[in-house]
């Protein structure tokens, strides 16, 4: 038993990333409007160059009856341009169809590549959304990796996003 | 047949910056997703952009090179009193560019003591410009005007400038453009770099604003500029420039113009 605790702290210590746990959540709004589509949204995380790291989410209306879902990828205009134009879809575990308004949980795996061993440095997690007829948003939240305590980061969106609570922890 | 080619040949003596009217091709999209896709195209001359209130531009000299660089046919051709219009089938992943561009002369002569002009192409210089005309003066016009589109994700072959004429080589990709960022392109003449040239882009929607808006520039020893998009939009992007280095042999002058359309994306 003794033992163990230095060899859990060698191993914490080679690859810290391993052991932390990441919680996103995404509220997509109630609106009142004549012609109501669910919208497109993308999520990811990107490094202070902006490079993606890895897209965390990707809903769209991948069951179109004519294929045509992917016509209105662009839409999602940052995401389409960062990952989405040289990429396939659909991609498995991410892109999933779209959600209905209310508070969805986003699965992100930190067990998986890049996640599970993300450099040290300045990150920050973007939810974009697309809505047909209607409009665009964007928001994001930086935080700093590697984190020492818990963290539960929020931000409000005003149009097309409601509530975006990322938590994580070490 | 000149009244049928009178669009191109108003575009092909478009002088320059300072003339009002503008030849423009105007893509529904420039950034496509998808495995397929479709674009329609307006193709017109205006005074202001980009609206279609002066003339249709005739789809004669009308280039449409593929990703692959193969050569598509447009879809659906038509011309009316404004416009003309086009579709292109987008079955391939990538940049694809489009381009009008010809070449025509005019020609100032004395007959009888009487000042005439002509205009047309230059297999038709010897037999109607007549035998007694006195102190002819031809001028070569080479014109140019290009839009791209890209369907996935941007690519470069198509890119690849004629080395004919006035031309841009994109250095930024033309269908990569955001609002508040720098684009840098190179003018080229002959596929010469151009340098000095001065470099006109106005963005559309002139109707709805007082101010022109014009962003001026002049190319580099290099030939090069660069931009910073002041706002996201469809702008026309226009060059022009005077040689001797006429490609027919009765040209003295030749007056050689450039014309795209780019598409900003907002951020």
């Amino acid at each position: 038993m003794r033992l163990a605790v230095p060899l859990g702290l060698s191993i914490v210590l080679a690859s810290p990333a391993v052991a932390f746990e990441a919680k996103l959540q995404v509220e997509i709004p109630q609106l009142n409007v004549a012609e109501y589509h669910r919208p497109y949204l993308a999520a990811w995380i990107e490094g202070a160059d902006r490079s993606v790291v890895t897209t965390l989410a990707l809903w769209y209306d991948l069951n179109n009856p004519k294929n045509e879902g992917d016509k209105w990828l662009k839409d999602l205009r940052q995401w389409w341009r960062r990952v989405g134009r040289e990429i396939t879809v659909p991609i498995d575990g991410v892109t999933g169809a779209t959600r209905p308004p209310g508070t969805h949980a986003v699965g992100i795996d930190v067990t998986q590549l890049p996640l599970a061993e993300l450099p040290e440095g300045e990150y920050q997690l973007v939810v974009e959304a697309a809505r047909e007829v209607g409009g665009r948003e964007l928001l994001k939240i930086p935080f700093a990796w590697p984190i020492a305590s818990p963290l539960s980061l929020k931000t409000q969106g005003e149009s097309e996003l409601g509530n975006v609570v990322l938590e994580l922890k070490p | 047949m000149k009244v049928f080619r009178l669009g191109l040949i108003l575009f092909l003596l478009l002088p320059g910056a300072a003339h009002a009217h503008r030849a423009w091709l105007l893509p529904s999209a420039t950034v496509l997703s998808g495995t397929e896709s479709w674009i329609t195209v307006d193709a017109a001359i205006s005074n202001e952009l980009f609206y279609f209130e002066h003339h249709p531009l005739q789809l004669e000299d009308l280039t449409i090179t593929g990703p692959d660089g193969e050569k598509i046919t447009p879809q659906n051709p038509a011309t009316g009193k404004y416009r003309s219009t086009f579709d292109i089938e987008m079955k391939q992943p990538g940049t694809y560019k489009l381009a009008v561009a010809g070449s025509s002369l005019f020609a100032s002569y004395e007959q009888g003591g009487e000042r005439k002009r002509w205009r047309g192409k230059s297999e038709d210089l010897d037999s109607e410009i007549p035998a007694d005309a006195q102190n002819l003066k031809v001028t070569q016009s080479q014109r140019r005007l290009e839009t791209y589109a890209t369907l996935g994700a941007p690519s470069e072959a198509t890119l690849k400038t004629a080395g004919e004429g006035l031309e841009l080589a994109p250095v930024t990709h033309p269908n990569d453009l955001f609002e508040g960022e720098e684009a840098r392109f190179k003018l080229l003449l002959d596929g010469e770099p151009a340098s000095n040239v001065e470099v006109s882009i106005v963005r559309g929607g002139n109707r709805y604003r007082d101010s022109l808006d014009e962003i001026k520039l002049t190319t580099e020893d290099d030939g090069s500029f660069a931009v910073t998009w002041p706002e996201p939009g469809m702008y026309w992007l226009q060059a022009s420039a005077t040689d001797d280095k006429t490609t027919i042999d009765k040209a003295s002058e030749r007056r050689l113009g450039y014309v795209a359309t780019l598409e900003v994306l907002p951020e």
